[in-house]
């Protein structure tokens, strides 16, 4: 029996270390490798060690959603394969880290598993939030003048703790100048499988996302989810919108080191 | 989709749900705009009232987390709780009726009636009446039930149910209103004047409490230490429904206890503040006895109906027993970024919203409202406002696997209803490539050469590309782009 | 067949076992003693309510103003209460003043008078509350629960230093849990509805006006 406690997940720890695991997600490797190899030289700009077990796969989120736990430990069950070390585990994506560490020990709290389970989620860190409270990053802006507003995950915000460690990173970059939008607490509609069993309202809810960041007046959205982005860009592109989409960490990256 | 069929009160099921078709009354709602007008706005109106009521976060936090305990606290005490409540409130002059069904409950409300010659009720708003469908069945015997509250008033004229918990007739405009007005009330013409639509239903209210035989109302909190039943209410229509008439019938679900009057305080603060975004509500109204000798107003006879429909199953579970927490304060809906553009009637059920989603299949069945559980972007907006931090999201998931993977305790009825060959399948298939390291990166790369030539007509992605883009492959994995920069695999 | 009662406790009982969580720390607000007046008149003011400072020997007087400025007829008062007495001797040989009336007798026969003709009822409260800017209302034999509810117009006195910073310090004081009475109501303000378009509007249902009277120690020195 698993007695459930969807919480914010309390801060771990915040020393630096030398090496760093990088779990890259599914979407991220299959739809937006680049935003996945820019998290990865920004961690090792900092001079950390990272590394990107072949054996990573999924993080299970996708089956859990749907109920289907049994298929989705069997995946999680991989992941702890793959990541052996002790090491904190990086993951550039809200959605995904939260299901690491909120909802892994949860599916295993009934388990045999269930302290290596606890253990791999106390190690997960949100990308921006690792940057930020580790890593105490700091960007030099080679970029030119631009407006970005930001798009912030639910699961980033309310599994993972997150609040202004994006924004934080975004101010710090002298030609960028943030705009806020007043709608980005809500959920741009993506929800996995939400998104294909309920159409029409996940629709609803994309097109008032882009709505509000167009309003914005932005010319570029920058989010850390590629779940939430393939959801917006998909719909601005449909619908002609001129915004663009990017990953934080491809955006930080390029903006600091012009290749 | 169903017609306003009103079940009259035999069949124990919680709202008029008979198959709920969420996708298709999402469609009619999603193309009409005033209503999605309506409900944007009155949302976007609460959500902000209810930050402003908590400008500290750390007040907020502890706050909630006592209102968490004392629900957990009454839910893990419930049958003494129960029993104490019934032999405080016995003490003193409530008499107490229990019911394990709906159908039950209005045989008792109507046996109390036709005991005292009843003819007509006023009543006070209440949820648990709605789960009744008490007005329809009182009808059906004669006794003319007439909602008090101004938004269940509008609705009853209107022949709806409520759209929301706590605002019923959100999704009307003042212009509709006027329009039933007009309509219903003699004498009335036709005015889009908020003041004067409300001067409106004072007056035939005025004429209703002053006539009634009896009152109905639900109930907030019932202290099991002291026997009280707590209402609140901004109108006073429920301090008239309790107090005017000579007969006073309270019904309340199970789950509405807590311990002792100390618990009080602290769930005033959290309910009108997460409901409406107001500091208290203009009544809490306390009611311990019927009139005593001496006394010259209140009701001789006070009782109070406890009513399961359900509970007691949903009890049995320890992780959807979290759901009993809920002090119906309609915060998760406010927020919700669903609710908000389909508005409550979507739901097709008594408890739209958040809550509704994960009370509905519990109470009506899996086999009813299997797809409830799936309207959900699971973005944890209503977790994290929920006064009493119900995980809504955990145990909407909860009942997504129900529905595939029946637990072995049968915890909700109608187990299994959503299993369907195709959807195992695929998952079966996703397992096998996502725990075979080798397997997913022969699958991935494979996708990376050929799968931007999936046609977009293939089922999920047609829902998909409705309104977005096909989703683009990379031509090279992030598993192949840190190969090729030299990040190690150990 | 056990009844429906031995059903359902028989069901709660067979469940598992829940643990019981101790109550974490909450404590309501406290405020400055000088600040408690200034916080229980905002909130009341900001509910619509009036807030008017008067003194326990010349109250009678300024009620009399505010009926008069809003053409009050008749008062409801509580049967031979001192607030009765006090106001019959005021208003006294003055006939343009509101008619006063006692609730004397069973609502029963009463009823019609108090549902549709009484302009204005008024009522002690037994205390006030800064936080939420509430008074509570005891209902007595002497002074019933419809005085405060029925009349368009309600007036509450309180005692200012009656006043308690919240609700959960007033329960405790008073020891409430050991003496509820029949009903026990907190106002806070006049009737109100936001059911139509999220409009507020008054006396929808209960008073349209609510007219909180504090009576002042030293109201020159305040």
């Amino acid at each position: 029996m698993s007695v459930a406690h969807t919480s914010t997940a309390a801060p771990v720890s915040v020393e630096r270390p030398s090496t760093v695991y990088f779990f890259g997600t599914c979407l991220v490797d299959m739809f937006y490798p680049d935003a996945g190899l820019a998290g990865m030289e920004l961690l090792k700009r900092e001079g950390l060690r990272v590394v990107f077990p072949q054996g990573q796969t999924c993080c299970g989120q996708p089956a859990r959603n749907c109920g289907f736990f049994e298929e989705a430990r069997a995946v999680i069950r991989a992941q702890f394969a793959a990541f052996p070390e002790p090491w904190p585990i990086v993951v550039p994506s809200g959605s995904c880290a939260g299901m690491m560490r909120v909802h892994y020990p949860q599916l295993f709290a009934d388990q045999p598993d269930r302290a290596q389970a606890e253990a791999f989620a106390a190690r997960v860190y949100e990308l921006s939030w690792f940057l930020v409270h580790v890593l105490d990053l700091k960007l030099e802006d080679k970029g030119e003048p631009v407006t970005v507003t930001w798009h912030g995950s639910c699961h980033s915000m309310r599994e993972m703790g997150v609040t202004d460690e994006p924004k934080r990173l975004l101010r710090s970059l002298s030609n960028v100048t943030l705009v806020e939008n007043p709608r980005e607490r809500e959920c741009c509609g993506f929800g996995g499988t939400f998104s294909v069993r309920q159409p029409e309202v996940s629709a609803a809810m994309v097109a008032d996302k882009i709505a509000s960041v167009e309003a914005t007046g932005a010319s570029e959205m920058v989010t850390g989810d590629c779940g939430c982005m393939m959801n917006i860009s998909g719909a601005m592109e449909k619908s002609g919108s001129r915004v663009r989409n990017r990953h934080l960490a491809e955006f930080l990256l390029e903006r600091s080191d012009v290749r | 989709m169903s017609a306003e069929s009103k079940a009259s009160g035999g069949d124990g099921h919680m709202g008029h749900v008979t198959v709920t078709n969420f996708a298709g009354r999402a469609h009619v709602a999603l193309n009409d705009k005033p209503l999605r007008a309506n409900f944007r706005r009155a949302m976007d109106g609460l959500m902000t009232k209810r930050a402003a009521q908590f400008p500290d976060a750390a007040d907020l936090a502890r706050l909630r987390a006592r209102g968490a305990a004392i629900k957990e606290r009454a839910l893990a005490r419930l049958p003494e709780l129960l029993e104490q409540l019934e032999t405080r409130c016995t003490a003193n002059g409530i008499k107490v009726h229990w019911a394990e069904t709906t159908g039950d409950a209005n045989r008792i409300v109507l046996d109390i009636f036709r005991s005292h010659g009843v003819r007509t009720v006023v009543k006070g708003k209440s949820m648990v009446s709605e789960e009744m469908h008490l007005n329809a069945f009182l009808g059906e015997h004669g006794i003319e039930a007439v909602e008090s509250d101004l938004g269940e008033y509008i609705i009853q004229l209107a022949g709806e149910m409520p759209s929301h918990i706590v605002m019923p007739c959100i999704h009307k405009n003042k212009g509709q209103i006027g329009q039933l007005f007009s309509e219903h009330i003699e004498g009335q013409r036709y005015t889009e004047d908020v003041d004067e639509l409300t001067a409106a239903a004072r007056r035939v209210m005025r004429a209703k409490f002053a006539e009634a035989d009896a009152g109905i109302s639900g109930v907030n909190f019932a202290v099991a230490e002291t026997g009280t039943l707590v209402l609140i209410e901004n109108e006073g229509n429920g301090r008239m429904s309790t107090t005017l008439p000579p007969l006073h019938v309270a019904v309340m679900g199970i789950e509405k206890l807590v311990e002792t009057l100390d618990d009080i305080p602290p769930l005033l603060a959290l309910l009108p503040r997460s409901a409406t975004g107001q500091p208290i509500t203009t009544y809490v109204n306390m009611i311990t006895s019927p009139r005593k000798p001496g006394e010259k107003d209140g009701p001789q006879e006070v009782h109070l109906v406890l009513l399961d429909n359900g509970r007691t199953r949903v009890y049995a579970d320890l992780e959807l027993r979290e759901t009993l927490r809920c002090i119906r304060c309609g915060a998760c809906m406010n927020h919700c970024p669903v609710y908000a553009r389909v508005g409550g009637h979507t739901y097709d059920a008594v408890y739209p919203g958040p809550i509704g989603k994960i009370l509905t299949p519990q109470i009506a069945g899996l086999d009813v409202a299997e797809d409830l559980p799936h309207a959900s972007s699971l973005c944890n907006a209503c977790v994290e406002v929920c006064p009493v931090k119900i995980p809504i999201a955990d145990i909407l998931v909860r009942l997504r696997r129900e529905a595939v993977r029946p637990s072995a305790s049968q915890a909700v009825k109608g187990g299994g209803h959503g299993w369907t060959l195709s959807e195992a399948s695929a998952w079966a298939g996703w397992k096998i490539l996502n725990a075979h390291p080798a397997l997913y990166r022969m699958g991935t790369g494979v996708l990376a050469t050929l799968g931007n030539l999936i046609p977009s007509s293939l089922p999920p992605l047609k829902a998909w590309t409705g309104v977005r883009a096909k989703p683009k492959f990379a031509r090279k994995t992030l598993h192949q782009l840190a190969r090729d920069k030299g990040f190690d695999d150990a | 067949m056990p009844d429906a009662r031995t059903r359902i406790l028989s069901r709660l009982r067979a469940a598992p076992p829940s643990p019981l969580p101790d109550l974490p720390d909450w404590t309501a607000p406290v405020y400055e003693p000088a600040a408690r007046l200034d916080r229980f008149r905002a909130m009341f003011e900001a509910m619509k309510a009036e807030v008017h400072d008067v003194d326990a020997a010349t109250w009678p007087q300024r009620l009399r103003t505010l009926l008069d400025n809003r053409g009050v007829r008749t008062l409801l008062h509580g049967d031979g209460s001192p607030v009765a007495a006090q106001l019959a001797a005021a208003w006294s040989g003055d006939d343009q003043a509101p008619a006063l009336v006692a609730y004397d007798r069973a609502v029963e026969d009463l009823k019609d008078d108090l549902v549709h003709r009484i302009d204005a009822g008024i009522t002690w409260a037994s205390a006030g509350i800064a936080e939420t800017g509430s008074v509570v209302l005891w209902p007595t034999a002497r002074e019933p629960r419809l005085m405060s509810l029925l009349p368009p117009i309600h007036i509450a006195l309180v005692e200012e230093d009656t006043i308690h910073d919240t609700l959960a310090d007033l329960m405790v004081r008073q020891g409430w849990a050991l003496r509820m009475p029949t009903n026990v109501v907190v106002v806070s303000g006049p009737s109100k509805t936001a059911d139509i378009e999220q409009t507020l509007a008054f006396g929808v249902h209960g008073p349209k006006e609510l007219i909180i009277l504090v009576i002042r120690k030293q109201l020159n020195a305040g």
